[in-house]
């Protein structure tokens, strides 16, 4: 059983702001990380590769800087990373970035099961996997809470709101694993060390390593949507500031719980 | 393709620093040449401010853009695949008959199902101008390929300018599925939609990962997509008497998808979904402990409020990821929320800036929560705590 993960690096802290005067972002620290929900995935296909052997490649689409959690992704378990790395991927919207990596998955070839992760903590978005499993042609479920490999198949569970179906599905397939339904191992200092000097673990990809080598069907260019306007979130235009001992700020919420009749 | 081309005769050092601290996403770097690198996300605040002319936007050459007069309605996505039809499902009906409105379009419910129980009844009463309904046996259960060959035979068609789909686990599936087999756009969690006279819808939603709201449009290609979360939008009142059609549609058994067996399905005994909750009681990073959780969790019963968080206190191990607020947890609107030692991050703000009243304590006067708060009190959240259980105690006397 051959498996793909895709991963992410996320910004390691949410403190974007815009500047309300000049419009420019601002972001405090360059600091990221592996997206915490690509964790339990990669967790997932570790644990499968275990029980029926196989490898685990972990794929990850951003800047060079990127590699850094492919080499993570090693660390914990994975045999190797793909880093997809180019200019012309800037400014990928969702279809853009599945197309992206559903591309760069054509070009590996040989994989049986391809796992994501929920959603990422930049984006939010969680249909990247979804819409990777359109361009591929594969069958795909969301929300997986467990899974294993019978017969060649997978056998899995996942919720559908408050539905838990457990269902079969063929290989090659793709699954969005949920979060919180494993213990992601611990990095391993021993696999660190040994993957220290080996170059050939982490492949880089870029546009000329595709099939469709056509740079409109990726990045700004082959992205539908198109970001207007950038603005910071609005503020509540009255509200009533408390600022007093606690005592008085204390009195002051239970005067509103006694007023909106809550106590 | 567009670009971004940098006219390295303008770099000097000097311009260097400045473009490279410009860059939100840390893609420009300067070794005597200025580069771009792929962590680039085209926000084009560069070219914006930046010197002039040191980096330019060069455009694609004319995109081909659909005829948008071909395509008309606002389609909603009936989700009933867990025995009712979810209630984001009227909700986005009364939105998207407010964006109707401004274009003068119809709105469009779809349904698949196994046997119509009632429910394209309740959709024509919440005042869709048409049903249609795809019902079959192979709509028993949840086969996200088996819907979308539906859906895009929908699409086909009728030719809808936007479709709406709830942010439900089977809608979360379902709009990528579709939206990607038009090779259309798709926005996903939307906090707020708008109606161009173009037909462009206006999807307003948290951006960048950061305190940011984008306003995002699908400017050449139809249907537009997005999905929406439950308790975003408010649910139309239902009419009694109904105008609208039903419209059943042929389902073609090769729709079903052939490499997935059902084997079980099972209901998950509903847990305290705090989504439903009337009242909320919040905690954030300024929880010092695991422990304290109890102090945060008696206050919540006193006053009859369900305890949920932020993403941290998930991330730790505190609290259930069940009871997280915010774009990856879930949206609240009850009508009371007290957050306690919230920073308030835009993620955590639009899963309950929908809240009738909300009430911040945090001792960071610039917090963020306090932006969206109506009530901002500042100071220490335990000795708010302490303060409130005594009065409450003295109250119950």
């Amino acid at each position: 059983m051959n498996i793909i993960v895709c991963i992410k690096q996320v910004p390691g802290s949410s403190n974007v702001k815009v500047d309300p005067v000049t419009g420019v972002l601002i972001r405090d620290g360059a600091d990221s990380k592996m997206n915490p929900y690509d964790l339990y995935a990669l967790e997932t296909a570790l644990s499968l590769k275990e029980a029926h052997g196989g490898t685990v490649t972990a794929v990850t689409m951003g800047p060079p800087a990127a590699k850094q959690v492919l080499l993570e992704a090693v660390y914990m378990g994975a045999d190797n990373g793909v880093l997809i790395s180019d200019r012309r991927f800037a400014g990928a919207d969702v279809l853009a970035t599945s197309y992206t990596l559903s591309s760069c998955l054509v070009s590996l070839g040989n994989y049986d099961l391809i796992i994501c992760g929920k959603q990422t903590t930049d984006g939010d978005t969680a249909q990247v996997g979804a819409e990777m499993a359109e361009f591929l042609g594969l069958p795909h479920y969301s929300n997986v809470q467990s899974c294993e490999i019978v017969d060649g198949k997978l056998k899995f569970k996942c919720m559908l709101g408050n539905l838990v179906m457990s269902a079969e599905m063929d290989t090659p397939c793709v699954i969005c694993a949920d979060g919180e339904i494993n213990t992601p191992r611990l990095p391993s200092y021993k696999r660190k060390k040994a993957a220290e000097g080996n170059a050939d673990l982490i492949k880089v990809l870029s546009l000329d390593d595709f099939i469709d080598k056509d740079p409109k069907h990726y990045g700004l260019s082959g992205s539908p949507t198109q970001v207007e306007k950038i603005f910071p979130p609005e503020k509540m235009s009255e509200h009533v500031v408390v600022e007093g001992t606690s005592e008085e700020n204390a009195a002051h919420i239970y005067k509103i719980l006694c007023d909106r009749k809550f106590i | 393709m567009a670009e971004l081309k940098i006219n390295q005769s303008l770099i000097t050092p000097e311009t260097a620093e400045q473009l490279v601290k410009i860059c939100p996403f840390s893609a420009i770097s300067y070794d005597g040449e200025l580069h771009i690198n792929s962590a680039c996300k085209m926000c084009k605040l560069c070219v914006k401010k930046g010197p002039k002319g040191a980096v330019e936007y060069v455009e694609d050459e004319a995109k081909v853009t659909v005829d948008k007069s071909q395509w008309r309605g606002i389609a909603v996505f009936a989700d009933c695949a867990d025995g009712g039809i979810h209630p984001v499902t009227f909700e986005l009906i009364g939105k998207a008959k407010e964006l109707a409105a401004v274009i003068g379009h119809p709105v469009y419910a779809v349904l698949m199902c196994n046997g119509d129980k009632g429910y394209s009844e309740r959709l024509l009463k919440s005042g869709v101008d048409k049903v249609f309904v795809y019902d079959s046996p192979i709509f028993e259960n949840f086969t996200v390929t088996t819907y979308a060959n539906a859906f895009a035979n929908f699409i086909n068609a009728t030719k809808p300018s936007s479709v709406l789909v709830g942010a439900t686990n089977i809608g979360r599936s379902l709009a990528p599925r579709v939206a990607c087999r038009f090779r259309t756009g798709l926005t996903a969690d939307c906090t707020r939609l708008e109606m161009k006279e173009n037909t462009d819808l206006v999807q307003i939603r948290p951006a960048f990962g950061g305190n940011i709201m984008a306003r995002i449009i699908t400017p050449n290609t139809r249907p537009q997509f997005c999905t929406v979360r439950y308790k975003v939008f408010s649910a139309p009142e239902q009419q009694e008497n109904a105008t609208g059609e039903v419209i059943n549609c042929a389902v073609n058994p090769d729709w079903e998808e052939p490499s997935v067996r059902v084997l079980n399905v099972e209901h998950k005994p509903p847990e305290n979904d705090i989504s439903e909750s009337e009242i909320i009681v919040a905690v954030g990073r300024g929880l010092k402990s695991k422990d304290d959780l109890q102090i945060v969790q008696k206050f919540a019963d006193s006053i009859g409020a369900q305890l949920a968080c932020t993403r941290p206190l998930v991330e730790c191990g505190w609290v259930d990821a069940s009871r997280q607020i915010g774009l990856s947890g879930k949206t609240v609107a009850p009508k009371l929320i007290i957050t306690l030692g919230v920073s308030g991050a835009v993620q955590f703000a639009a899963g309950m800036k929908g809240a009738e009243c909300i009430i911040a304590v945090n001792s960071d006067r610039t917090a963020s929560i306090f932006d969206v708060a109506h009530y901002c009190v500042i100071g220490d959240m335990y000795e708010c705590l302490g303060e409130l259980e005594k009065m409450i105690k003295e109250a119950g006397k």
